[in-house]
């Protein structure tokens, strides 16, 4: 039982944070194309999107229970890798000053201009192309939060955990974003990409090795020690990419 | 649909090099574990510090361009 819970709540936390920075991202493109062209085309490019990606599941999900468990686990780990390392490495070079962070209302403001100056173009056809743009922004973040909850949950039986944390994040940002009608912009996002990313990459090397036969010291705790390691090399990558640049001579 | 699928591969991939890095780590774990049968956990010491170190590799050359 412990050593379930050792794997329950790094699975819903990992799933609840990942979902969390996905349905943000998907709401602040429902509510930009709201705001240009009403709720009626963001709302059915919406639930198109949604329910494209539940047939998706439903067709698709039951497919995981003919896949041999060893072959699950390495493809799902090295998607996971792909997939965390990617989200670890930008959060990194966000959390050093490298690259821009990534803000909610300057993406807001680019959607609603974009839609804008579309709008200029062609009047008839917009609300085709606002429909389709959060079509495509649900069924895009929707795919990530489905392939984390399959990623986190298929190799041991905690689908049902991980879709309760992400079920949870979307429903949340939901609710929110239906009452304040804004971008959720004080979101930490690179705070919580950065977190995830850690989890996404510790998940990743589990079950990788997992598939390649490797029996991991601790059993599932070795989850928390390679997060740990990701952690501590990541925050080390933050300070050594932030160290003072030499001047360029002018 | 081509730019779905476009933005479905950009979910995996962004800096090709870390990608690249990952999938000649994880393919360098897998010979461990067919070439050192007897210990397994070559494999696993491989993967974990192949990863941190294709990571940190990644950042690096970013930070430097």
């Amino acid at each position: 039982m412990i050593a379930n819970w050792g794997l329950i709540w790094p699975a819903m936390t990992a799933a609840f944070l990942a979902s969390l920075v996905e349905a943000v991202e998907a709401l602040t493109i429902v509510l930009a194309v709201a705001t240009v062209r009403g709720w009626r085309p963001a709302g059915l490019g919406a639930l198109t999107g949604l329910a494209v990606l539940a047939l998706t599941v439903v067709a698709l999900g039951p497919l995981l229970d003919h896949v041999p468990l060893h072959l699950l686990q390495l493809v799902i780990g090295v998607l996971l890798l792909l997939f965390g390392m990617r989200w670890l490495r930008k959060a990194i070079l966000r959390a050093a000053g490298v690259i821009p962070l990534h803000d909610e209302a300057t993406a807001f403001a680019k959607e609603t201009a974009e839609l804008r100056a579309q709008a200029r173009r062609n009047e008839a056809r917009l609300n085709w192309i606002a429909a389709f743009t959060t079509f495509k922004a649900v069924l895009l973040e929707g795919l990530e939060v489905v392939f984390i909850v399959i990623a986190l949950g298929a190799g041991r039986g905690m689908l049902v955990p991980a879709s309760v944390g992400a079920a949870a994040a979307c429903l949340a940002v939901a609710g929110i974003g239906l009452v304040v009608h804004r971008p959720l912009a004080r979101v930490p996002e690179n705070t919580l990409k950065f977190a995830v990313g850690v989890m996404l990459s510790a998940f990743g090397v589990f079950w990788t090795g997992e598939g390649l036969g490797v029996p991991w010291p601790g059993g599932d705790f070795a989850i928390v020690g390679f997060a740990a390691m990701f952690l501590a090399v990541s925050s080390a990558a933050v300070v050594l990419a932030r160290r003072p640049k030499p001047r360029a001579l002018s | 649909m081509m730019i779905l699928l476009r933005e479905l591969a950009g979910l995996f991939i962004d800096d090709g090099a870390l990608a690249l890095a990952i999938l000649a780590v994880v393919g360098l774990a897998g010979m461990a574990a067919v070439l050192m049968p007897n210990t397994p956990l070559a494999a696993g010491a491989v993967l974990l510090f192949g990863c941190l170190a294709a990571l940190v590799s990644s950042v690096a050359r970013t930070d430097r361009h």
